[in-house]
């Protein structure tokens, strides 16, 4: 009987398959096609201290093997989420991490405190990565100062543990995650997307009205795969994985690098049912490749 | 209720310039769809799915037309397919027009490939004996299609970019001394809807809109638009893709 099961702080899971932050809003869309309880635990798209309406459109383009977006943290603020998201979630057996934006430290730590004693939401995803914001968002993600900083006064207002996601549009990853670690945090999500840009030949302009984007699917996951592997190797805290995973043998690839557990994101928009069916795969491709459990096959791509 | 289907491609046809004609078999889509929603594709190679409208359906055979045009790599390859094969499709998607067989009159606006959804909604409100009134705009003579299906169903004009075939200019310029209407419905590209709605702002009117879409099932929040009054966002995909004229801002 392969083991699905991992616990991490502050979250125990079914097995190690959630949807990531923001393409998944909040799960209401795809109940209409599966069952949510079949999710490993969910991640719940960003929220900031006040309700955000986003940037102006086209906000997503595709790419070879990819996809760029610049949504731009559009959602109904945190009291709003807590509200009305957060009951819908709960009437499901699976953790709810709630992923947690700002544009200054005082939101963070605003928003990330609004979640204390929200007893379904068990762990937070501190978003300093998104590169879609003017303000903030990023800007904490690419100073290990200022990442240390941000992550050590959330995690002293807030009750939760706190995985801090990191972005891959830095030199050395493994600085951003040792800063984190040091500042407190109880693991990490990795990668955020990697900004980049199409012009649309025709117009002679960016084809996003953002200009740049976050590029996510295929094409990052071997960036990802490669990031994880050299943090896994400095870092004792666990690592929520993704960037590209649409299939059970991409899992098997994450944990082997070092993930504990994955996100699946923009999987979601091609195919609905990505992660039921990812879940579904994930024990004979582990079998298939002489593992009995998730846990035993972290970090053993590590020579 | 959505789902996720595989549907046969029963044929494919270039029925006007880069303009294709595809049929598709299956009996749940073909029964479950209203008029205004659309099939989310997926084509092979790509990471987002292609929204089409639904232009027509055949529910004794349990077929549905979608009409497309070629824009991309994407829409190339969805032409390329042949009969036999099998697409993946989410549908229907979206909610559909909303209309009653009381209205005595509706006028059908529509431009390019914005004008599929308004065949299969004039053809429905025609068996309910509404009196259907089209004005149809294409780029060129090329790029007609479906002017026989539409005239068959009620009044029809046609104009073109290039005044190639009928009147020269956008269908808002024959929209002058149109009579009585119920309601309007229109399908196009923004500048032509923005028209629409100004030339026929005292008039109840429902627009169908078009976006790149992410997800197409309402989670991403990629294809949004500003909304009228009340302010914040409505989502094309789910919310959409068709609105009360006043509902959206264009």
């Amino acid at each position: 009987m392969t083991q699905l099961a991992v616990d991490l702080p502050g979250l125990n899971l079914k097995n190690p398959v959630m949807p990531a932050s923001g393409c998944f809003g909040f799960g209401r869309e795809y109940r209409e096609f599966y069952d949510l309880n079949q999710l490993g635990a969910v991640v719940m798209k960003a929220a900031t201290g006040k309700v955000r309406y986003g940037n102006k459109t086209p906000r997503v383009a595709e790419t070879p093997s990819g996809m760029l977006n610049a949504i731009g943290l559009q959602n109904p603020g945190v009291e709003e989420i807590i509200a009305h998201e957060v009951p819908f979630l709960a009437e499901h057996d699976m953790p709810i991490i709630a992923n947690v934006a700002g544009s200054t430290v005082e939101e963070y730590m605003t928003v990330a405190s609004t979640f204390n004693n929200v007893e379904p939401v068990k762990a937070l995803e501190l978003n300093i990565s998104c590169p879609n914001v003017k303000e903030g968002g990023i800007q904490f993600g690419t100073d290990p100062h200022m990442a240390a900083d941000v992550t050590e006064r959330v995690k002293a207002v807030s009750h939760l543990p706190v995985y801090v996601k990191l972005s891959p549009n830095v030199a050395d990853i493994v600085g951003m995650a040792k800063a984190v670690e040091e500042a407190g945090a109880d693991g990490l999500s990795m990668i955020n997307t990697i900004t980049g840009m199409q012009i649309n030949l025709s117009s002679r302009r960016p084809l996003l009205a953002n200009k740049t984007g976050g590029m996510s699917g295929g094409a990052i996951k071997p960036i990802a795969i490669r990031m994880i592997y050299e943090v896994k190797q400095h870092v004792s805290i666990p690592i929520i994985g993704m960037g590209g995973i649409s299939t059970a043998e991409d899992v098997l690839e994450f944990l082997l690098a070092g993930a504990s557990v994955v996100a699946v994101g923009t999987a979601n928009f091609q195919n609905p049912y990505a992660c039921p069916e990812i879940i579904e795969d994930l024990p004979d491709v582990l079998q298939q490749y002489g593992l009995d459990s998730v846990t035993g096959a972290v970090g053993k791509g590590h020579v | 209720m959505k789902k996720r289907v595989e549907m046969m491609v029963k044929s494919v046809e270039e029925i006007a310039l880069d303009t294709f004609e595809m049929t598709l078999e299956n009996a749940f889509i073909a029964k479950a769809a209203v008029p205004g929603q659309f099939l989310h594709l997926l084509v092979d190679g790509h990471t987002l799915r292609r929204p089409i409208s639904i232009a027509n359906i055949d529910s004794n055979r349990g077929t549905v037309t979608i009409l497309f045009k070629w824009i991309g790599d994407g829409t190339k390859r969805l032409a390329s397919c042949q009969a036999g094969m099998n697409v993946s499709a989410i549908g229907p998607a979206g909610n559909g027009f909303i209309y009653d067989a009381s209205m005595n009159t509706v006028l059908l606006v529509g431009g390019g490939i914005g004008i599929p959804p308004l065949y299969y909604l004039g053809k429905e409100l025609r068996q309910y004996g509404v009196q259907v009134k089209s004005f149809l705009g294409f780029q060129t003579d090329k790029h007609i299609f479906y002017e026989e299906k539409f005239r068959e169903i009620g009044k029809t004009y046609i104009v073109t970019d290039d005044g190639s075939y009928g009147f020269r200019g956008f269908a808002t310029d024959v929209l002058d001394n149109i009579g009585d209407f119920d309601h309007y419905f229109s399908c196009g590209p923004i500048p032509m809807l923005q028209s629409v709605t100004n030339k026929l702002g005292k008039y109840s009117g429902s627009i169908s809109l078009e976006e790149r879409l992410g997800c197409g099932v309402g989670a991403c929040l990629a294809c949004v638009i500003p909304a009228g009054s009340e302010g914040g966002y409505r989502k094309i995909c789910s919310d959409g893709p068709v609105f009360a004229a006043d509902e959206v801002m264009l």
